[in-house]
């Protein structure tokens, strides 16, 4: 059976310039794997500029990788063609983070459900359009009747996010790729578009891909974890062991910033290393050596993931004395 | 007005008489299709120093608190009444000119987004000397320069950062020379509305440890408008829940993480996630009502879990419990 989705060895470079040619490595040799038979949800985490919009991009098709290859079912996605093209934007979709960029403000937002109904021919009547939006709107949660006929700029952000998650929900994808759906949304209403991508994977069976710089609830709704850090795989495996036990020095101190909703829980133990400004140059090494607690000679030399459990497993040369896994067997760490 | 607010000068000679004080604080938008009440008879005070997070779903009317607590509301919107009394100044009936020299000075407001409302074309120098001219522009330019760098070095910006835009600024950074901006005159109170929701988790930290900082500095109170209950928990002395423009529950942040009282904050807080409720997805049922169409009495009842018959006919008073802990709910009205 050929795995829904997989990242080979994928490398993104974005470069510049005509003569200095400087690049900047969005991601780095990243391979990754969603199998068919078992719809999962895997979480990419990371703070900003650590590759997870580049992947997300690079998933939907809209930039090719530098290196590497990515196959949906078995084919190359840059190379679809024809139907088979038409299948897999159908079957491949995307919520974005910003509620506010999607939308045409000429049009109301009808026209945002209406198009893929009619793209896709997924309705014979206006009346069934009109049932399909509707019902796709009222299971993320809101009524059809405040909604259909208005502009986006009458909408709030909350609003918008689910019209946009009720979009993807009309064309009944297989593979999702929430690029931080709940980052602009209430929490209040957090709850309840979480609780609908879950569905989504439990009686639709469709993959997520979650990518998220919010680990709480990355916790909550994904089975699996990979931690990005400047393109790079800083930790990976089950969600429980890296939340709950981290063990690369990144991983700990992302989620020792976490705020947690729990007054015993202070956060900030560990000190933030270096401000921004210090992190611009590039290395060849471990991404993190300028901010590490730890850093040592070794780390300018680029770490391999070294396997600490079953189902987890840290790019560090802390963990030097365990296994080192190879980095195309990633996904046997991620427990579907 | 400027040398006045220099700290040597302000040494606090009335002791615990609260720096602001909000008393019954009304606010309605005429739209064309009726009048919406954003704020309905919201009262608080707050102490020098202290910390108040202003929690609530979109609409529930917390920017708006902040844009009439500035004098800030544009039309449609308008101030029905109330008063806003800041260090002994009643500033809803001030005059303009004299409301305009209160902000910055009395009481500063940083917007939502602050960080993409810099000028562009503008050096970061230029943008926050502005502020202090608008005040009083007799100060000679260097000493302005000074005000200004030691507001940078305050947020833990390099004094380079004066001379520099916008654009070669990170995320983390502009938000900070926002929040430099916000400190420059040394206000009573500091408004800062979703100061960290673009910002990843370890950048969040970063900003929150700074406003902290300066406000510690300064002596300042804070109000902390967000969603995110987390930072909330991690970050102020008191929490204000507001819903459809009415405070329906006030009180430390222990007692509302551990003891809330209103079933709306019940629902808020137990919608939460946390390391120990995997996977339960427990949003509020329901969705907020527009401020159009508000149902009679208490607004929450449609969704409360304790609805009895008083509650949809008769708005329920204020009770305050033990603690100082307010709260607007029938279950409690007897209790007092």
């Amino acid at each position: 059976m050929t795995e829904l989705l997989e990242f080979r060895n994928v490398t993104k470079t974005y470069s510049r310039g005509m003569f200095t040619r400087t690049s900047n490595t969005a991601l780095h040799s990243v391979s990754l794997k969603l199998t068919q038979e078992e719809p999962t949800i895997v979480a990419v985490a990371g703070e900003s500029g650590s590759g997870k919009t580049t992947m997300a991009m690079l998933l939907l098709g809209f930039i090719p990788p530098t290196t590497g290859e990515i196959l949906y079912k078995g084919q190359n996605i840059n190379q679809l063609q024809g139907d088979e093209r038409m299948t897999f934007r159908r079957e491949v979709q995307a919520v974005f983070q910003d509620p506010f960029a999607v939308f045409n403000p000429f049009y109301t937002v009808d026209h945002l459900l209406s198009v893929p109904i009619k793209r896709f021919k997924l309705a014979k009547s206006k009346q069934e359009a009109r049932s399909k939006m509707e019902e796709s709107l009222a299971a993320v949660g809101l009524r059809p009747e405040d909604i259909l006929g208005r502009f986006p700029h009458q909408l709030s952000g909350g609003q918008r996010q689910r019209i946009n998650v009720a979009r993807a929900l009309l064309l009944k994808p297989r593979l999702l790729v929430a690029d931080e759906p709940v980052s602009m949304v209430d929490a209040s209403l957090r709850a309840t578009i979480l609780e609908t991508l879950s569905n989504l994977q439990k009686t639709h069976g469709v993959s997520i891909l979650y990518i998220t710089h919010d680990l709480t609830t990355a916790y909550h709704i994904a089975k699996s974890i990979v931690v990005l850090y400047r393109g790079s795989i800083m930790e990976a495996g089950d969600v429980d062991a890296v939340i709950k036990n981290p063990q690369h020095p990144y991983t700990q101190l992302l989620i020792d910033s976490i705020p947690w909703p729990d007054i015993k829980r202070r956060w900030g133990e560990t000190a933030i290393q270096a401000r921004e400004q210090e992190l611009a140059q590039f290395h060849n090494g471990c991404r993190f050596i300028a901010r590490c607690p730890f850093a040592m000679e070794q780390c300018t030399t680029e770490p391999p993931l070294f396997r600490l459990q079953e189902h987890q497993a840290a790019s560090c040369y802390l963990y030097e004395q365990n296994p080192v896994i190879d980095p195309d067997k990633l996904s046997e760490l991620l427990p579907t | 007005m400027f040398s006045q607010s220099h700290p040597s000068l302000t040494k606090s000679t009335m002791p615990m008489k609260p720096v602001l004080e909000v008393i019954n604080l009304q606010v309605t938008y005429y739209t064309d299709s009726g009048r919406a009440r954003a704020l309905d008879g919201v009262s608080f005070n707050l102490n020098a120093g202290e910390k108040l997070g202003l929690v609530g779903e979109s609409g529930s009317g917390k920017s708006t608190m902040a844009l009439a607590m500035t004098r800030m509301i544009k039309p449609p919107g308008r101030i029905e009444g109330g008063q806003v009394i800041v260090d002994g100044t009643e500033l809803i009936s001030l005059p303009a000119d004299q409301m305009q020299k209160a902000r910055l000075s009395k009481i500063a407001y940083i917007p939502q987004g602050a960080m993409n409302s810099l000028n562009p074309i503008m050096r970061i120098g230029a943008q926050m000397m502005d502020a202090i001219r608008a005040h009083d522009n007799k100060i000679p330019k260097s000493e302005m320069q000074e005000y200004c760098l030691n507001a940078l070095e305050s947020v833990d910006l390099k004094r380079e950062v004066f001379r520099m835009y916008a654009h070669e600024l990170s995320g983390g950074m502009k938000q900070r020379v926002c929040i430099a901006i916000g400190i420059l005159l040394r206000p009573k109170v500091i408004i800062a509305d979703e100061p960290t929701s673009a910002l990843d988790v370890v950048t969040q930290r970063q900003v929150m440890e700074t406003i902290d900082r300066v406000q510690k500095d300064i002596g300042a109170a804070v109000i902390l408008i967000g969603h995110d209950m987390g930072l909330m928990a991690q970050f102020v002395d008191k929490v204000a829940v507001l819903y459809t423009g009415r405070l329906m529950e006030l009180s430390t942040v222990e007692d509302m993480f551990t003891d809330p009282k209103h079933p709306y904050a019940q629902a808020l807080i137990s919608s939460l996630p946390n390391l120990d409720n995997k996977g339960v997805f427990q949003g509020i049922p329901g969705i907020a009502p527009a401020l159009l169409r508000l149902p009679g009495g208490c607004t929450f009842h449609p969704r409360c879990t304790q609805v009895m018959d008083e509650c949809k006919v008769r708005r329920p008073a204020t009770s305050t419990l033990a603690n100082n802990h307010v709260v607007e709910c029938h279950l409690y009205s007897d209790k007092v």
